[in-house]
């Protein structure tokens, strides 16, 4: 459940924004997090940024996930 | 992008996994680590570390579930919220499938009553706002990560003036349940894996007092496998070197203080409460109930909601499982009564339980000597 997972930020409205989360557009609250800009990466847990993250450690979350599919897991 | 970080994760998981063969080699004694995290535990036994880990260095499993540590007693309170028909009953997917005394969420959807999956809690407070008619009831489940968005959704909810809009509250604190386990004294714990996530909200300082009061190391980490096999050669190195420390190793979304906006949301909206948990019972100060000023949206209060007792299902040994006092092998009805097809316990229903990753990923490929014991 503490799941969590980077989203890039595309579009920011107050305490509210529109994340890339590797393809799917979804609407997130950004109320827990200091301002934040598009382009911006933030760690992703229920519809909440909870965290603002820097691009290549988002980045290499994002290839270490996308590929455990590929050792008999799922994503 | 993946070309060059995939084979440079590899080489940092071979690199701690060779640290941790080394450090094992100068143990005195066989060590058992605890992670406290669902997401860690599946983690773990879906990247397969626990084959590659030396034979006397153990990962146990602890009460980081959220599904799995909710009482029975809470269980029950959700599903006789939802079969009241004027309520529209909103949970994280998660909990639909948890077995309380009677059923599940997901019967009581099957018989009729009005159980919607949500992905956010906000999710649950436009419901409610589109709703008016109805009674939405957010169920509030999970540690110091998820209690942000439910605080928030209260905010909301108020911010908005609903009237029809409330929560159930079985919101739960990690540090409690590791003291109760440490001071329980029948499991043997050497050290911590500690749940980055949670950590991101709370800060990595607030498990210094497990360091210094009860002389455990504890290990901060993400929850890839490379993260998680460096958190294990860590330990390990600092048992060896006998040495209680807490070291973050997922410093690139955990700082020392954690997240303060998020912490104080939760201060606005909760406060500390005695809690039930499954296998621990009632820990003082365990919980978070919401505070008077929200005290309007409690279901309890609302619904005239009675104590929670529960009743467990006979033979399920789920309780003993997440406190490390027994593997899911140990339990009977593991891989025989209880699948994750027709799951009895809250464990082997949760996708982050301990009997479900056993199932998934473990108990098949266990020699058999090793399975008519524990781990």
């Amino acid at each position: 459940m503490c799941l969590a997972v980077p989203a890039r930020l595309i579009d920011c409205r107050g305490t509210k924004a529109t994340a890339d989360l590797h393809g799917n557009r979804v609407e997130i609250s950004t109320v827990l997090i200091p301002p934040c800009k598009p382009g911006d990466w933030v760690l992703l847990h229920a519809g909440f940024a909870i965290q603002t993250l820097d691009e290549q450690e988002a980045q290499e979350t994002w290839a270490i996930i996308k590929d455990l599919p590929k050792t008999g897991g799922k994503p | 992008m993946s070309t060059v970080i995939l084979p440079r994760a590899e080489a940092q998981t071979k690199e701690s996994l060779r640290r941790l063969r080394v450090a094992a080699k100068a143990l005195s004694r066989p060590v058992k680590f605890m992670e406290v995290c669902g997401t860690h535990t599946m983690s773990a036994f879906r990247c397969g570390l626990h084959s590659l880990m030396p034979r006397n260095v153990t990962l146990l499993s602890g009460p980081g579930c959220p599904v799995c540590v909710t009482s029975q007693g809470d269980i029950d309170q959700l599903i006789e919220l939802a079969r009241d028909r004027a309520v529209t009953l909103c949970t994280y997917g998660d909990m639909l499938r948890v077995v309380g005394s009677e059923g599940s969420l997901e019967q009581c959807r099957a018989e009729g009553a009005d159980v919607r999956v949500v992905y956010s809690s906000l999710d649950a407070v436009k419901l409610a706002a589109e709703n008016p008619r109805r009674e939405v009831v957010f169920a509030a489940v999970g540690f110091e990560t998820t209690t942000p968005a439910s605080a928030a959704a209260v905010i909301e909810a108020n911010r908005l003036g609903l009237e029809n809009f409330s929560i159930l509250s079985t919101h739960k604190l990690i540090i409690p349940a590791m003291r109760a386990l440490l001071e329980s004294g029948d499991v043997q714990v050497d050290g911590f894996l500690c749940p980055g996530h949670v950590a991101v909200i709370i800060g990595a300082a607030v498990f210094e007092p497990i360091v210094q009061e009860y002389h455990r190391p504890c290990v901060i980490a993400g929850f890839e496998g490379p993260q998680i096999a460096a958190a294990l050669a860590r330990l390990t190195e600092l048992v060896v070197e006998g040495r209680a420390a807490l070291e973050n190793l997922y410093s690139q979304a955990v700082t020392e203080e954690g997240n303060r906006a998020a912490q104080a949301i939760i201060e606005e909206v909760f406060m500390p409460a005695d809690w039930q948990w499954r296998g621990l019972g009632k820990l003082k100060c365990s919980g978070l109930a919401l505070r008077f000023a929200y005290a309007r949206y409690d279901a309890r209060t609302r619904f005239a909601l009675g104590a929670p007792t529960g009743r467990e299902t006979p033979g399920c040994r789920c309780g003993d499982v997440i406190t490390g006092r027994a593997t899911p092998i140990d339990c009977k009805l593991f891989a025989t009564a209880c699948t994750p097809v027709r799951a009895l316990g809250p464990c082997m229903v949760s996708s982050e339980g301990t009997c479900q990753a056993w199932f998934k990923y473990h108990h098949l490929r266990t020699p058999k000597k090793v399975r008519a014991g524990s781990l």
